[in-house]
């Protein structure tokens, strides 16, 4: 009876125990059914891409086949091949790894650079702010899909190139999203104790604001991974992203534009591609979102 | 209040030379040679050093800038094509009319199908009003414009043979692209609208409004509607810049003759003038629609014109 209590007790301070602040995001980040159905969806599609030479050789993406174009779905090609006989199913899967390298790539680039100018427009604030916030202005005035014909029509159409086409369509929106939350950490208490301590403006930012603002950073980013896929298969489409013999989702559906009578399973498959992945990210995202900050959850 | 406005309408100067500015600067980080690219590759060379001179392209880069700024202010001159070599204007202007009217039918419908959806998703939160536009609405997130084009497309064109799939001709022509362009952001309207309205219901005022004896339609409409529309607006003035993407895509998937597949098509000839111009007018009429909606903002929201009133600006 006594050992039953003793358990007990133990049991409750268990729960009172501070966890770590990882755990216990991880622990409201489960509770949520999307972002779970969202994490296994991702992390099978990223498996998929990563041992997609373990699948199925990158020649069946490239090889040209033309016997044996437009076929419909089968044993042999799982999603049938394309207009010059290649098989469709290995170039989703090598297209996803452009896809979402570029993706990934795009959004990291584009967080760090408008996170940086972000910090410094709300830490230095004056005429520092108002030089970045006005450019930013003008920036912003020029549509992205404006500015990105800009770039690759100077450029030229590469992977380089649209990444750093998607980077500053991209990072705008973290210079103002940083600012304000810099704005609101600036004033807080420990930031004012560091500087009493003497750290520089560098250390300030970098080790105490931007840590306290990486939640809403992280959510921003993992959103913005997936409208990055969609603007990029965009892009694609229209001739401004990956040059043609690429695998790519985007350029795949635009060749199937022009089958969509005969096999318009060719346009079905990149498609649900697309959404599959987007929406994945999505799901997590918002998962990461309430889990991060319970006050935000809508 | 018009200090403000006149304040805005001032800004607008610098913007649009600013926007200019960068357009030109991207354009210009590859050497041209405009002469070269008009006169042709068996031009001698001493023809087209001349040419160069007297179109201006052998000064500084300012020199260039200030130059084009002047053509346009004054002469309404945007150049000639380097490959049809016409004016550049008369090229385009038709063109910018199609691809404007594309994008401002994307912001009426858009708005037209999110905001009432979103009214009612709110008003009945957790019901099968709520539930199933929503969930409508979290997939199309997922869904780039020109795979709802495409599936458009193939059902109302290829299966049931109901639409025109490309061109221009009849107002029918423009209910595919129109549609395939607005349903992204009508359905973040929708999820907008909601998430203000479920904000403004909640709202003490809602509160009073109700304990008076207001009809509901009346809390709805009058109270909680007017309130909840600021956050909409912004996002309608926002979905723009997605709309004139859309705009290029729809222009492309139906074949219609736009400025955005003007421009994709010179891309390809490296038709300079065609492509800063139509950049430029495109970011131009940008500038213009999100300084109304600003002004519109300013206008009915009575926070931001007491602080406007209060301090001076």
């Amino acid at each position: 009876m006594e050992n039953l209590e003793l358990t007990d007790r133990k049991q409750n301070i268990d729960i009172f125990k501070k966890q770590s602040q990882t755990k216990e995001i991880w622990r409201r980040f489960k509770k949520s059914k999307g972002a779970v159905i969202g994490l296994i969806m991702l992390t099978a599609i990223l498996l998929i891409i990563i041992f997609a030479n373990l699948i199925t050789p990158y020649e069946m993406a490239s090889k040209q086949d033309l016997a044996n174009k437009l076929a419909s779905p089968s044993t042999a090609h799982w999603l049938g091949t394309d207009q010059f006989g290649r098989d469709v199913f290995a170039r989703i899967i090598y297209g996803g790894r452009t896809s979402l390298l570029i993706a990934l790539l795009a959004t990291m680039s584009s967080c760090i650079l408008g996170s940086a100018l972000g910090a410094i427009a709300g830490y230095f604030g004056g005429t520092v702010d108002n030089i970045i916030m006005r450019g930013l202005d003008i920036f912003m005035s020029i549509p992205d899909i404006l500015f990105t014909m800009a770039v690759v029509f100077a450029l030229g159409p590469s992977f380089v190139n649209l990444l750093i086409a998607l980077t500053l369509a991209y990072f705008t929106n973290y210079v103002r999203l940083v600012r304000s939350q810099v704005l609101n950490l600036a004033e807080q208490d420990y930031v004012e104790a560091a500087r009493a301590g003497g750290s520089s403006s560098a250390r300030i930012i970098i080790s105490h604001i931007l840590p306290n603002a990486m939640g809403v950073i992280i959510v921003n980013t993992t959103l913005n991974v997936a409208k990055v896929i969609l603007y990029e298969s965009t892009l694609s489409f229209l001739g401004l992203g990956m040059p043609p013999p690429a695998p790519e989702w985007g350029l795949m559906l635009s060749d199937a534009r022009e089958f969509m009578r005969n096999a318009p399973y060719l346009m079905l498959f990149p498609s649900l591609a697309i959404v599959l992945s987007a929406c994945s990210v999505n799901l997590i995202g918002d998962g990461l979102r309430d889990a991060l900050d319970p006050h935000l959850k809508s | 209040m018009h200090r403000y406005i006149v304040k805005r309408l001032l800004f607008l100067i610098p913007t649009i030379l600013g926007v200019i500015f960068i357009i030109f600067v991207v354009m210009n980080i590859t050497p041209g040679d405009p002469a070269r690219a008009l006169l042709g590759v068996s031009a001698p060379q001493a023809d087209v050093t001349a040419l160069n001179h007297e179109l201006g392209y052998d000064k500084p880069f300012l020199q260039k800038y200030a130059n084009y700024v002047k053509n346009i202010v004054v002469n309404q001159d945007f150049g000639v094509s380097y490959f049809t070599k016409q004016s550049v204007f008369d090229e385009i202007w038709p063109r910018y009319i199609v691809t404007i009217k594309l994008a401002f039918m994307g912001v009426f419908l858009s708005s037209a199908i999110g905001i009432p959806l979103g009214i009612y998703a709110a008003v009945r939160q957790y019901s099968l009003w709520d539930t199933i536009p929503s969930i409508i609405c979290y997939l199309i997130a997922a869904v780039p414009a020109f795979v709802l084009g495409m599936v458009l497309l193939f059902v109302f064109s290829l299966k049931l043979n109901l639409l025109p799939s490309y061109g221009i001709d009849s107002f029918k022509h423009y209910i595919m692209p129109a549609l395939a362009i607005s349903i992204p952001p009508a359905a973040m309207n929708m999820r907008f609208t909601k998430s203000s309205m479920l904000e403004s219901i909640r709202q003490d005022f809602v509160r009073t409004a109700r304990a008076k004896g207001a009809a509901e339609n009346i809390v709805i409409w009058k109270h909680a509607l007017k309130n909840a529309l600021l956050p909409v607006i912004t996002n309608i003035g926002m979905s723009l810049g997605s709309l004139i993407c859309g705009a290029v895509v729809a222009e492309k998937l139906f074949s219609i003759p736009g400025i955005g597949s003007l421009i994709v098509d010179r891309i390809t000839y490296k038709d300079e003038p065609v492509i800063v111009a139509g950049t430029i007018m495109i970011a131009v009429c940008f500038t213009i629609v999100m300084l109304i909606v600003d002004l519109i903002y300013a206008y009915i929201d009575p926070r931001i014109r007491a602080k406007y009133a209060r301090t001076k600006e």
